[in-house]
């Protein structure tokens, strides 16, 4: 034994515990304020907590879309990776009360990672994954009264957005996916409906389980939107659509009510719909490939035909021709070298423009049209423009169409772009096309196009006349042009939102349509073509349509129009306002043939509706 | 009190000195520190069952060392072979069927169901016994001990070294090494033979990482303490969340019972090798550098004594405890701070555990006994 030797081993014991205490210092008291930032983060987790989202309400407060609670099975992720299996167990036993194979359930719940491939859980680890939504009660008492057999398994009541009215207006609401608002109403106004997420901190140990709650945000449930959509219009008009497509065999339409004095919305259908519940249970990608997702009332385009020549004869006035001067309506009307036909070829003799417009005369227009295009007057499209085509109305609903108010610098342009391909089919033809008469047809206007083009000639002002020729416009388009007239001359930018309101039910805004500029008609214009377009259901175009209307109890006005349309059947349009109440009612009718057969009938459904006559049917 | 009974009939009461009332103070102290610490790693349970076990073990530590301090330590002298000899068996009693398998090796004993010991915690008594033997009996006019004392000592620890290798407990193997280490140091061996030591460790090390015998779960421990966030959800996972708990506990702790880590389980194994994690977090840098500093001070009276000692033979076998008790301390508290290797041992005194529990009380009746036995002369 050496003193030496213990004084050596007194050091290095000495040596060796100091080491430590050194290394507590360093980490408690240095490197402190990381650790218990480190330690939180462990043990606490934050758990969103989703707000209620706001209804979106009719005129009267009726709901159009609402929230209502559904059993939603979750699955905790954390704790089925402290499992023994992993899960597996559970996950089987799941897949058996739930009706599916264990491999799909495990896909739902697997965490996204680069070598993951889909489906896999994107979001974080720590949020309860959804499996299954909109479980039926019993197999959700059935999983959360035995949770001994299903740990890490929730069962949640998770709002979803119901539609009272089904697919009714199902384009103008839209729809809400992973909390967001898409398309219609609830994208427009997705900021107002949809509040702020509150959060709530929880202690949990290492199992995830929590222990305790550290700290609560509540969340703000979203505001609610009132609309001007009448949901008893809508119905009506919704139903007279429905049955007009059918009787008609048209393929696709709209029908647009509008307060003509303000703009408002008051309903808005378009065919083929959908009924927005499909998103409540997830939509597969070839499901959703097939949904008729394209709002007609607002992005369907169409030639507006006859119901066009309201502003063809405010161009009339504003370029020195008179209302009331006589006109001559013959059968036809020779413009270059092509004779240009009245619907049916018919001789309708002498009259004013008021009688041009009632049996919708198309060759006083057409040559009308003529002499404007030899002056190189550009009154039509000017005038077009003024009654609010070519652009989008700005209503508050996206993607909306521009419609078309075609121009010979259009022309020109569009001739360009498309000058190399007539070129090629001028050579090539036709060869895919079963139909020979089409193909050789087709082939000689490729021709004509390759050799030059592009210009502007009386034939195209002509045809512009009438609303054919290149001209599009859409549903909402016409109502609103329609209603301006009806309302002395104010077009106005369309709101279908009415009000903002807080859950308290204080306002927070109220939505006016702002305008968007006057018609270029002076007041006594359009008082002419109003009365003009008041005999059109009684003695004009549309009377077979209109028999038996009571007229005593609403003055119903209206243009019927006859689109044609390349190698289709002819759209089939109905414009029409009254006074009181102050509506203006369009309806379309892609492939629904004339304007006084197809639209006319359905247009009238909804008047009749509208007064509450309908229910007598 | 108590019947000694054998082939020599010794009076040993009579003799024996004052005890060391500081080493005492000591033990009953960081035993307390640790029944507290062990009653706030298991206060989410439903029982206290594992409190009132380490009770148990700690009051019948206490009265085994009781005992021990008032034995002249010739009459321990005497029940070296008898407790070496017993040792083995038990090391091997391990291995055999009788044996359980705990977190992947076999420790323990079942003498009854509920009651199981751990001898290779009583093996690091008995080998400090052993060990003084033929480095601490010298010869008349020697003064360190010779070839043949060395060898002897490094046979006596070679065998229970080699039965807890078949375990496999890496943690007992080293506590055991720096045992030999100790005993040697202390003896006043000659400084070529701890070369030799050295040197064979370094060896030994180098043959068992070329042959492979170095088990997967061993290197990445030693990986994981180079880099200790390279697998925070595995082996890291341990250290990791060891640091988190002492380190959030800052200067002052969150308080005894009040530690968030604590209660929420983040620690594995915290009642037993883990049981530092809970003092670095809720008695934080003050209360767990107190129990470090309060293990340096029990260590400073054991080197006393072993200098005081009236034998060669107490000194080194205090030397060989205290080179227990410090590497042990050094190893468990280290591999909780991020120092060392995660190796199972568990912190002398503190940590939950009866047989450790029991044989780190028992170490300190050693220390008493050298320090209470006057002369080795019979």
């Amino acid at each position: 034994m050496s003193r030496a030797r213990l004084f050596v081993l007194r050091l290095v014991v000495t040596a060796m515990l100091a080491t430590l205490v050194g290394r507590l210092w360093f980490l408690q008291v240095v490197s402190g304020d990381e650790y218990v930032r480190a330690a939180a983060d462990v043990r606490i987790r934050t758990v969103a907590l989703p707000p209620t989202r706001g209804q979106i309400l009719d005129v009267a407060g009726r709901p159009l879309v609402t929230n209502r609670t559904r059993p939603v099975v979750t699955v905790d992720a954390v704790a089925l990776a402290h499992q023994p299996d992993g899960g597996r167990e559970v996950l089987t036993r799941l897949g058996e009360v739930l009706g599916r194979p264990y491999r799909q359930i495990a896909e739902k719940v697997r965490l996204c990672a680069p070598q993951v491939r889909q489906p896999c859980w994107q979001g974080s680890p720590y949020e309860p994954i959804p499996v299954a939504e909109g479980v039926t009660v019993p197999v959700a008492l059935q999983i959360s009264e035995r949770q001994q057999d299903f740990p890490g398994v929730r069962t949640d009541l998770r709002p979803v957005r119901v539609h009272p009215g089904g697919a009714a207006a199902a384009h103008t609401l839209g729809y809400v996916q992973g909390a967001k608002g898409r398309d219609g109403l609830e994208g427009v106004y997705d900021r107002e409906l949809a509040g702020r997420a509150g959060r709530r901190d929880v202690a949990v140990d290492n199992t995830g389980q929590v222990t305790r709650i550290i700290r609560q945000d509540p969340p703000v449930p979203g505001n609610t939107l009132v609309t001007s959509i009448d949901s008893r219009i809508q119905a009506i008009a919704e139903q007279a659509l429905g049955r007009a497509l059918t009787s008609s065999g048209g393929s696709s339409g709209a029908a647009v009510v509008l307060e003509s004095g303000t703009g408002r919305v008051v309903a808005l259908a378009g065919r083929p719909a959908y009924d927005p519940g499909v998103w409540t249970d997830g939509v597969t990608a070839r499901e959703y490939k097939a949904l008729p997702l394209l709002s007609q009332a607002v992005q369907g385009e169409w030639a507006p035909g006859s119901t066009w020549k309201v502003a063809s004869a405010a161009a009339a006035v504003t370029s020195g021709y008179g209302l009331g001067a006589t006109y001559d309506c013959p059968s036809g009307y020779t413009v270059g070298n092509r004779v240009f036909r009245n619907f049916g070829s018919a001789d309708l003799g002498l009259m004013t423009m008021h009688g041009a417009l009632v049996q919708s005369c198309d060759t006083i227009f057409y040559r009308l049209a003529d002499q404007l295009w030899q002056r190189g007057s550009d009154a039509l499209q000017k005038t077009a423009r003024g009654f609010g085509f070519g652009r989008p109305t700005g209503v508050d609903l996206p993607g909306e169409a521009a419609g078309a108010v075609p121009d010979p610098a259009s022309k020109k342009a569009l001739w360009r772009a498309t000058r190399a391909e007539s070129c090629r089919r001028a050579e090539k033809g036709y060869p895919e096309m079963a139909d020979q008469g089409r193909a050789a047809y087709l082939t000689a206007i490729a021709r004509e196009n390759c050799r030059g083009g592009g210009v502007w000639r009386g034939g195209d002002a002509a045809n512009f006349s009438i609303g054919q020729g290149g001209v599009l416009v859409t549903p909402l388009q016409l109502a609103r042009a329609y209603a301006a007239i009806a309302n002395g001359g104010t077009l106005h930018s369309p709101r279908v939102g009415l009000r903002v309101v807080r859950p308290d039910g204080s306002t927070v805004r109220t939505i006016t349509p702002p305008v968007a500029g006057r018609l270029p008609a002076t007041a006594e214009t359009l008082r002419f073509i109003r009365q003009a377009l008041t005999q059109v259901p009684r003695s004009g175009t549309a009377e077979g349509a209109f028999k038996g209307f009571p007229f005593g109890k609403i003055a119903v006005a209206g243009k019927t129009g006859t689109a044609e349309s390349f190698g289709h059947r002819d759209t089939s349009w109905f414009a029409s306002f009254a006074p009181d109440p102050a509506y203006t009612v369009v309806v379309v009718l892609s492939e629904g043939g004339r304007g006084a057969e197809g639209a006319a009938p359905a247009a009238r459904d909804i008047w009749e509706g509208i007064l509450g006559l309908r229910e007598r049917r | 009190m108590i019947a000694v009974s054998g082939r020599r009939r010794v009076v040993w009461a009579p003799s024996l000195g004052a005890p060391d009332r500081v080493l005492t103070l000591l033990a009953l102290a960081l035993s307390a520190t640790g029944l507290l610490l062990v009653w706030s790693a298991t206060r989410m349970q439903d029982d206290n069952g594992l409190l009132v076990r380490q009770a148990v073990a700690v009051g019948g530590g206490l009265v085994l060392m009781w005992l021990v301090s008032r034995v002249d330590l010739r009459v321990l002298r005497a029940y070296v072979p008898l407790a070496y000899v017993l040792t083995l068996l038990s090391l091997a009693a391990v291995l055999s069927p009788l044996g359980v398998r705990v977190n992947g090796a076999h420790s323990w004993i079942v003498l009854a169901p509920g009651v199981q010991f751990q001898p290779s915690e009583f093996a690091k008594v008995a080998l400090a016994l052993a060990f003084a033997v033929p480095l601490g009996e010298l010869r008349d006019g020697q003064h360190r001990p010779g070839f043949g004392g060395v060898l002897l000592a490094l046979v006596l620890a070679a065998v229970p070294i080699g039965l807890i290798a078949l375990q496999p407990d890496l943690g007992t193997m080293l506590v055991f090494a720096a045992m030999v280490a100790g005993a040697l140091l202390v003896s006043g061996a000659p400084k070529r033979w701890l070369l030799v030591l050295v040197l064979g460790a370094v060896g030994a090390g180098a043959a068992a990482w070329r042959l492979g015998l170095v088990r997967p779960y061993q290197l990445e421990r030693l990986l994981v303490l180079a880099n200790p966030g390279a697998d925070p959800g595995g082996v890291g996972y341990n250290a990791a969340q060891a640091r988190i708990a002492i380190g959030s506990g800052g200067l002052y702790g969150k308080g005894l019972f009040n530690g968030e880590q604590t209660a929420g389980h983040f620690v594995p194994e915290q009642h037993t090798d883990f049981i530092f994690t809970v003092a670095g977090e809720e008695l934080g840098f003050a209360g767990a550098a107190l129990i470090v500093l309060a293990v340096c001070a029990l260590l400073w009276r054991g080197l006393s004594i072993a200098r005081h000692s009236a034998s060669p033979y107490g000194a080194v076998l205090a030397g060989a405890v205290v080179s227990w008790i410090a590497f042990q301390t050094f190893v468990n508290v280290g591999m909780t701070v991020g120092l060392m290797p995660i190796v199972g041992v568990p912190l002398p005194f503190v940590s939950y555990g009866g047989s450790a529990t029991v044989a780190g009380l028992l170490a300190v009746g050693l220390l008493q006994a050298v320090h209470r036995t006057k002369s080795m002369q019979p």
